[in-house]
């Protein structure tokens, strides 16, 4: 097992130190001027020389690549163009309310996913199975921007059931200030019993988690009947048939866990996956998260703020890969030997 | 019949094979839907000029007295911001969104395939070293991928195409580098190597064309993930832009519009759904064709 750690996490450091380089290189790629962006366009010939020295561009590129990889391990990942601020805690700042939206809508679709799979294994063929797998890959089909925009605009704007953007109503910051601890605000109000504001925000919740949700709950549904229409056909599956266990109790009671794990590693990758598509949904809804953050970098040609969200959202991924493999190995000795 | 079932087989294996059967004549008729859906989308797309009602509007007319007319006989879906047909517009967007997939599927498909293929044949230091460059690439999701990419170059739907095909060749270079590497250890190439053929000819004269199947499904299986990433990259602004017909750009356009004026939003979007869709049907049917 330490020796399949060891490999593993020595691939995932590669990995990450691959991520650096290649973000490195698509940044170094955007046209226009940093220091020009930076000092403003009527600066003088000083002020921009002085940008160019501060954030070194001046070097080689070797040794401005040096300088990155230096700074960020050092905790520095730069100064945002549009905030002014550390991209590092502009990333603190967004990056828990991302997690919040995309925690909900992982927690539906694993909630709605999981049901329709066992479902659509157990009437295979027949016609729940059909609709299940005509609406899970519906869900996997539809654009997510625009699911947003029809949410909104049916429950938001139309007949008023839901808040139409924002992450809380900020009115309640006067009457009831929210004392911030982990900045995820419905972890934060739940904890410290601010109940007004927690109730704003899991209404401001629903419509983008649900909208984030329908990607992941498709695949989620489609894997899970595929797992359990492979382990109900296994030598065990016949043995409790033939013990006078009918197919609901095979499938639930003996197929469904074996079946789980494939999913569980799926729901981790989709995870990383959920946050990018959620930018779009952020963007719709202006959650005030890593999305909204991304899409001000992006106008404003940003370049370490959108260094920095790439780089974090990659790191993601790899950690979250890195965690699945982890887990089989301990749980499937046969993984470590791949 | 010289051997005897248990009792029970005779009627239990018939009703097998029929549920079996039925659960095969759903799946095919879902992967039919999805083929004949796809033709029609295609026809759509090559015949454009010849059936959008107003093939003027599939570019930059505009007709501002006609502007933002509900869904009518004249014009089925619509008319946009400027007057111009929906209808129309949605057709010459299949084009867009076509042209994106396809001009994708190839560029990734074959970058992958070829250096799946080497590092499969190659095995040893050839096959980590691509390996770990796939690893760096798979550990962008493609969207964040593409967005970043798009910010860089201009906007156009040229940028989209690159974008895209930076993040997707790395699926197919895995999946081709594991059959290759299983292909290259049976006995043909074990002959030909013996015989004194050229490593290169081996690599794509003989184990190449043994290892494609699998990749070309996964590419049939992906074009709707392509043309999501592409209606995504338009929408934020990054990819198409005016006066060329895109779904992704039309539904920014009329975003604002959505409550006073649905048609300009709805039709795009059930067209991305639609196209995206078909795609995912049709793979997945011959993914479980090619499973049996």
């Amino acid at each position: 097992m330490l020796r399949y750690l060891t490999r593993r996490l020595g691939q995932a450091v590669l990995v990450v130190a691959g991520v650096v380089i290649l973000t490195f290189v698509i940044m170094r790629l955007v046209p226009g001027d940093p220091a020009v962006a930076y000092a403003g366009p009527r600066a003088s010939p000083a002020e921009l020389a002085a940008a160019r020295a501060r954030f070194g561009l001046d070097d080689s590129l070797p040794v401005q690549l040096w300088n990155y990889v230096r700074d960020l391990l050092g905790g520095d990942w730069g100064v945002s163009l549009h905030t002014r601020q550390p991209v590092r805690d502009d990333l603190f700042q967004a990056f828990p309310a991302s997690l919040e939206l995309v925690g909900a809508a992982l927690v539906v679709a694993i909630v709605v996913g999981i049901p329709l799979g066992v479902a659509a294994a157990r009437y295979k063929g027949k016609f729940p199975d059909l609709s299940i797998r005509v609406s899970s890959m519906l869900a996997v089909s539809v654009p997510v921007f625009w699911l947003a925009l029809a949410l909104q605009t049916l429950f938001a704007s139309g007949l008023g059931w839901f808040p139409v953007a924002g992450e809380y109503d900020a009115n309640l910051d006067n009457t009831s200030p929210l004392h911030v601890y982990t900045n995820i605000t419905a972890v934060d109000a739940l904890f410290t019993g601010n109940w007004p504001i927690l109730g704003s925000t899991l209404a401001h919740l629903v419509l983008p988690a649900l909208v984030i949700a329908a990607y992941p709950s498709g695949v989620i549904a489609q894997m899970t009947r595929a797992a359990l229409i492979e382990e109900s056909s296994r030598d065990h599956a016949r043995l409790e048939r033939a013990l006078g266990f009918g197919e609901t109790s095979v499938l639930t009671r003996f197929a469904l866990r074996p079946a789980l794990n494939p999913v569980l590693s799926l729901i981790a990758l989709v995870f990383a996956y959920s946050i990018v598509n959620g930018f779009l949904v952020e963007a719709v809804f202006n959650w005030p998260g890593l999305g909204r953050y991304a899409a001000d970098s992006i106008r404003s040609l940003d370049t370490p703020s959108i260094a920095g969200v790439t780089l974090l959202v990659a790191i993601l991924y790899v950690v979250a890969n890195l965690a699945v493999d982890l887990v089989q190995g301990v749980i499937d000795p046969r993984v470590r030997s791949r | 019949m010289t051997i005897s079932g248990p009792a029970g087989a005779p009627t239990l294996q018939p009703q097998l094979r029929r549920t079996a059967l039925r659960g095969l004549a759903g799946m095919d008729r879902l992967a039919t839907v999805g083929a004949v859906l796809l033709a029609v989308i295609v026809l759509a797309a090559l015949l454009a000029p010849l059936i959008a009602p107003y093939p003027d509007d599939g570019g930059s007319a505009t007709h501002p007295l006609e502007a933002l007319l509900p869904p009518s006989g004249a014009h089925w879906f619509g008319t946009d911001q400027v007057g111009r047909d929906v209808l129309s517009r949605v057709l010459y967007g299949a084009r867009t969104s076509l042209l994106i997939a396809v001009a994708v599927l190839v560029i990734a498909g074959v970058v992958g395939v070829v250096l799946g293929v080497v590092a499969g044949y190659a095995g040893g230091w050839v096959r980590d070293v691509i390996m770990r460059v796939t690893d760096v690439f798979l550990a962008f999701p493609a969207l964040l991928l593409s967005l970043a990419l798009a910010v860089v170059l201009q906007p156009s739907v040229t940028t989209v195409i690159v974008a895209i095909s930076v993040t997707w060749w790395p699926w197919y270079a895995r999946l081709t580098a594991s059959v290759a590497a299983s292909v290259s250890t049976r006995g043909f190439v074990d002959s030909a190597r013996c015989l004194g053929v050229p490593a290169p000819v081996i690599v794509f004269r003989h184990v190449l064309p043994n290892s494609l199947t699998p990749v070309l499904v996964q590419l049939s299986l992906d074009g709707g993930g392509v043309i999501l990433t592409a209606a995504a990259l338009s929408y934020l602004g990054l990819g198409a832009h005016e006066p060329t017909s895109e779904w992704g750009l039309m539904v920014q356009q009329g975003q604002s519009l959505f409550t006073t004026d649905w048609w300009v939003v709805t039709c795009p979007g059930v067209a991305i759904l639609i196209t995206a869709f078909a795609f995912n049907v049709l793979g997945e049917g011959l993914r479980a064709r090619l499973a049996r």
